[in-house]
């Protein structure tokens, strides 16, 4: 199972806790990732990426073993450890505003 | 006035959602929320053949567009549908340097729930367009006509960006839609929103060179009273205006207010003469003149304009009352409410004369409805 870290705004809007576990078939990418989590919370479609061009939001960041990999190929194979479910895969908002 | 009888005032904010309850006598309210905490909750507004049905729109800079519902007047809420597609090629609008500038969705301002089917609820966005469900919110379809109509390219965003903030649902023509725009003007249907045409003849604005333009008005937020569609009331950027003609043309009726620059604009539930507005000292000042906090009524339509203080702070007053913040009740008593960006929200049931402060540390208020409950 992959561990997603959602922040704060999309734990209240999914009604979920810090960490969700999804099974994610096939190879492991942020584009994989964000497919299952969509799929199983479909209040989820368009927070983190555009509905339509599936581009990330301009805020929202995507960080694995302490790499920022939001600019990467949504394609991109991650770690090991990700998806052996030994680290998460966090979502998080940039910081900017209040 | 029944005993029984209440109201329920929904409070938008920018750090979420209050729902303030009272019976008949608005004396004594009960307070829930934050609901959505942390998110800007845009607008609330419930159906009005189905009270317990309500709509809000939930945005946030980081994480988009939520559209929420209830089925029981707040209590509970669900996530539905928050794709909002322009029909085709966008196109472009002008931009603030007067370069063109692709419509790009940002958020929804006002949700309008159909006078008929609570199913059914039209939206307005930024960059403006006008959206509508039929599905209780489920899924949303543009109706282009409007952002496609041929002066589109001219439309230009306000300081608070190119927003559709108002929709007008005639209740005697139901073919008939108004909406008005930030800085386009005010637009209107006749056709279930099909087609569009601008209805700004009689406006000035200073900042157009042309006299007679068409669009490019910064119109802050018409209203109307039910039982007479074709009179409207305008709080435009600068001027308080109306028309008699279902906007066909307008005249100026600021008449005597201190100022009349401001946001908000409504009429009496009972008394379709009797207007309300807020005026801000100045487009580069966005607080009450002299720090006192005044709403001013005209029992005439307009030109003659009476403030009404009491209970309002009368000092060092600064905040400003956006212009879908204030609201009015339809008790035998016409109960108004408005909300400030300080967090307060004031309310009278004595159509203005008098107002107590219904709470007064919310975050920023973004709109404030009423609705009246049997």
């Amino acid at each position: 199972m992959i561990r997603v870290v959602l922040p704060h705004h999309l734990r209240t809007l999914a009604r979920v806790g810090a960490e969700v576990e999804l099974p994610v078939e096939g190879a492991v990418t942020p584009r994989s990732i964000l497919d299952a989590l969509e799929s199983a919370y479909p209040m989820l479609r368009g927070t983190m990426r555009d509905h339509a061009t599936q581009e990330r939001r301009s805020l929202v960041r995507f960080f694995v073993c302490g790499q920022d990999v939001s600019h990467e190929s949504p394609d991109m194979t991650l770690p090991a450890a990700i998806g052996a479910g030994a680290e998460p895969f966090f979502v998080m908002g940039a910081i900017a505003g209040g | 006035m029944s005993l029984m009888s209440g109201v329920r005032v929904l409070v938008g904010t920018r750090k979420g959602a209050f729902i303030l309850t009272a019976d008949g006598t608005r004396e004594r309210w009960d307070i829930s929320g934050p609901h959505f905490p942390g998110w800007e909750i845009y607008h609330l507004k419930g159906s009005p053949v189905e009270p317990a049905r309500l709509y809000a729109s939930q945005t946030s800079d980081w994480f988009g567009q939520q559209i929420q519902r209830s089925s029981d007047g707040g209590k509970n809420w669900e996530p539905m549908g928050n794709e909002f597609s322009y029909d085709g090629i966008p196109g472009t609008h002008q931009w603030y340097d007067g370069t063109q500038h692709p419509w790009e969705f940002k958020r929804v301002w006002h949700l309008e729930p159909s006078l008929r089917d609570p199913e059914t609820v039209y939206a307005g966005a930024e960059d403006a367009a006008l959206f509508r469900t039929t599905d209780g919110g489920k899924s949303w379809r543009e109706l282009p006509g409007l952002r496609t109509h041929a002066s589109g390219p001219q439309w230009q965003p306000g300081a608070g960006g190119m927003c559709l903030h108002t929709i007008l649902l005639d209740p005697v023509q139901p073919d008939r839609i108004f909406v008005a725009i930030s800085a386009a003007g005010t637009f209107r249907s006749d056709d279930g929103g099909q087609n569009w045409r601008p209805i700004n003849r009689g406006l000035h604005s200073e900042y157009i060179p042309n006299p007679t333009a068409e669009v490019g008005h910064c119109v802050h937020r018409i209203a109307m009273h039910p039982s007479r569609p074709n009179v409207l009331f305008m709080q435009k950027h600068w001027d308080v205006m109306r028309s008699e003609d279902a906007g066909d043309s307008w005249r100026e009726v600021s008449g005597d207010l201190p100022s009349d620059f401001g946001f908000p604009i409504n009429v009496h539930a009972h008394e379709p003469e009797t207007v309300y507005v807020v005026p801000i000292k100045s487009d580069s000042e966005h607080f009450p003149p002299d720090g006192k906090l005044r709403v001013y009524r005209s029992r005439t339509g307009g030109n003659e304009w009476e403030a009404l203080t009491k209970g309002l702070p009368q000092s060092n007053c600064y905040v400003n009352v956006l212009r879908d913040a204030m609201a009015v009740d339809s008790l035998d008593e016409c109960g108004i409410y408005f909300g400030t960006t300080g967090g307060q929200v004031y309310g009278s049931a004595d159509a203005g004369d008098t107002w107590t402060a219904i709470v007064r540390d919310l975050p920023g208020v973004l709109s404030v409805e009423v609705q009246t409950l049997p």
